[in-house]
């Protein structure tokens, strides 16, 4: 049996990033009405959870990551008033986001939490994990990076997860370096690992064009949430394009219960006109891909770029050398400047 | 010389690090260790490095508080138990230097106000953080030049330097450490990031401080500032160093710090931890200089 056959009839819950990882691409600039006329269209297409913070999730707001053009509770708040049937999700990553902070989604109608770590720390998430089932909420353990950790690594900092509370465990490829094969096998570690009521999901970046097929790979051995974002919007060259992967579930013959020409108009009539840049691989996000490196570092390091006088390229994969992760968007900066030094160069101070 | 004698509570790595800097220190004498488990490593290495030790925590070593002399103790165990250690040993005149994020006492980074808690002579100070530790005093040699409206710190540690208790309670970490930036660092608002990275060999501790100055930053009295005070941390942190910057950006001012320890029983990347253990030990110098230059005299509690 074909393995396209063998997925007929599988549901797959599908998860829009659009209006929170899609907030990197945008540097966080997107307004509160903006948002709410992409969440409804979302909403009304099908899309069963949307997720609706600054890219970097509760406690974003900061100079490290930027300032958005509201609070994360405005645009919550927001948003979820106007949900027929989407649930409004949020990221909350620990050592940035805090219990305060989730309370405070909770309170401004967010139903559904990615609680994220670094594919190795898990066990920085359990008091986060277990407030938010204690408030009732839909509960995913995300592990980001996760080219980083072996299919044992993985399976094991999940099971910490699941033991924590979650409903839900992710392999999240953060740095879209992943092919179907490792997925592949982080996703049957997993299964095999957790208990069968936990459910699995895969949260893709397109950086090296494997968004779709990944996320495929991920269903095949087992996972049945999958992230992208609409047209893509997201860091990097973005998340699995949501509107192409539904179009594959319904040739494949999976159940994702959206209108796919729906999303379609929502992708090509709000979205891509919305883009500061085209989100697409281009040489630096395929850099992030090729290198290993987290998607959001991109505007960063062509920031840093213009700066020192490095090019993003080098920096990118200097980066990925010096094996930094998510969140250490200050060595951007640092890491061009030091390279700009060594090589001279008058961006240096 | 005279040497202010010294007990240790807690025998895990904090603990045992403190012994090598005490045993340093020209006036301080490292003389008990307090753990709660007999079979311990660390109360083993620091029986055959001299000490006293009781496995019976705290009250173990209120028996021989006064006969031994010990009029200083630093406490690396947790919070939910330094109130009771901090009060069971204020009551017999020894003064505590809390290594925990109880914060009972006041909050003490060595170069910004350890000179007035001992001039007020303070039972009990706290360290705040590690990431308090190394960022704060670069906050306050902005704030002391122009007003900060916001302060933002960066801490990236090495994923094997950071321990259970700060992994299972990181917002208590976030919290403090904030609240720090503001009360001890002099920004209006702070806020603390922490990233635990896992890389192999370990990276040595990080730190990014951003401030927002009120009104364009006077940069050369900005960068002068910050260089003194850089200078005066590595008094007690020599691996305290600037990497780049400080950069200006508008009102922005950005420093890139890293933390090297002195490798003295944690590893040099666990700068994080060796400089609270650092600057704890400079606060009971502080103290013991004092004490011993008879300009100041610890006092016992009063038992309620």
């Amino acid at each position: 049996m074909s393995a396209t056959q063998s997925l007929k009839g599988r549901k797959v819950v599908l998860h829009d990033m659009c209006l929170r990882d899609g907030m990197h691409a945008k540097r966080e600039q997107i307004g509160v009405e903006q948002m709410v006329k992409v969440a409804c269209a979302l909403d009304d297409a099908g899309i069963p959870y949307i997720q609706v913070t600054h890219g970097a999730g509760l406690g974003g707001n900061s100079l490290q990551h930027g300032f958005a053009l509201a609070s994360n509770e405005e645009y919550i708040a927001a948003v979820a008033s106007r949900m027929k049937q989407a649930k409004v999700s949020v990221l909350l990553i620990p050592g940035l986001g805090t219990m305060k902070e989730l309370q405070a989604a909770f309170d401004a109608g967010a139903r559904s939490v990615h609680v994220a770590t670094h594919c190795t720390e898990a066990d920085t998430s359990p008091q986060h994990i277990a407030f938010a089932r204690k408030l009732g909420m839909d509960t995913t353990g995300f592990l980001m990076m996760a080219h980083l950790n072996d299919p044992a690594g993985i399976a094991e900092q999940g099971k910490l997860m699941e033991s924590y509370g979650a409903h839900t465990v992710y392999v999240t490829d953060s740095a879209g370096y992943m092919l179907p094969e490792d997925v592949r096998a982080r996703v049957v570690a997993l299964r095999e690992a957790l208990d069968p009521a936990t459910a699995i999901g895969f949260h893709g970046h397109h950086n090296l064009g494997m968004g779709i097929a990944n996320s495929i790979a991920a269903i095949e051995a087992g996972a049945t949430r999958i992230d992208g974002s609409v047209a893509g919007l997201g860091a990097g060259a973005g998340n699995t394009p949501l509107e192409v992967f539904a179009a594959v579930c319904e040739r494949m013959g999976m159940d994702t219960g959206v209108d796919l020409f729906k999303l379609m108009d929502v992708a090509e009539d709000i979205i891509v006109p919305m883009m500061d840049h085209l989100v697409r691989v281009d040489r630096e996000s395929l850099t992030l891909g090729f290198a290993g490196v987290y998607s959001t570092f991109l505007l960063h390091a062509r920031r840093a770029a213009e700066r020192t006088g490095v090019s993003a390229r080098d920096i990118l994969v200097e980066l990925g050398r010096k094996k930094m992760i998510g969140g250490q968007e200050d060595m951007i900066m640092d890491t061009a400047m030091t390279m700009a030094k060594a090589r001279g160069l008058a961006g240096a101070a | 010389m005279k040497k202010i004698r010294c007990a240790l509570i807690g025998s895990g790595n904090i603990g045992t690090d403190l012994i090598y800097k005490i045993k340093r220190s020209p006036v301080l004498e490292p003389v008990w260790m307090v753990g709660i488990d007999p079979a311990s490593e660390g109360l083993a290495r620091a029986r055959e490095m001299g000490l006293k030790t009781t496995a019976e925590g705290v009250d173990g070593l209120l028996p021989h508080v006064l006969e031994d002399g010990i009029q200083i103790a630093f406490d690396a165990t947790s919070a939910y138990v330094h109130a009771e250690n901090s009060r069971k040993l204020n009551e017999l005149g020894v003064m505590m230097i809390d290594l925990t994020p109880a914060a009972i006492g006041p909050l003490c980074v060595p170069p910004v106000n350890l000179r007035e808690h001992a001039d007020r002579v303070e039972m009990n100070v706290n360290m705040i953080s590690c990431a308090g530790q190394a960022t704060i005093p670069i906050v306050n040699a902005v704030s002391r030049v122009q007003g900060v409206g916001y302060a933002e710190i960066v801490a990236s540690l090495s994923s094997k330097s950071v321990g259970p208790g700060t992994r299972a309670n990181l917002d208590e970490f976030t919290y403090t450490t904030s609240s720090a930036i503001e009360r001890v660092g002099g920004a209006r608002k702070g806020k603390a990031l922490a990233i635990i990275n896992p890389a192999e060999p370990p990276l040595i501790m990080r730190n990014t401080i951003y401030c927002l100055t009120d009104e364009a930053p006077d940069e050369a009295r900005i960068t002068d500032s910050i260089l003194r005070m850089i200078g005066e941390v590595q008094q007690y942190v020599p691996g305290y160093k600037l990497v780049n910057g400080p950069i200006y950006d508008g009102n922005k001012v950005s420093v890139f710090m890293e933390v090297a320890g002195l490798g003295d029983y944690l590893p040099r990347y666990a700068g994080n931890l060796d400089i609270m253990t650092a600057a704890a030990t400079r606060t009971a110098e502080m103290f013991a200089e004092e004490i011993l230059a008879g300009k100041i005299k610890l006092k016992a509690t009063e038992v309620a």
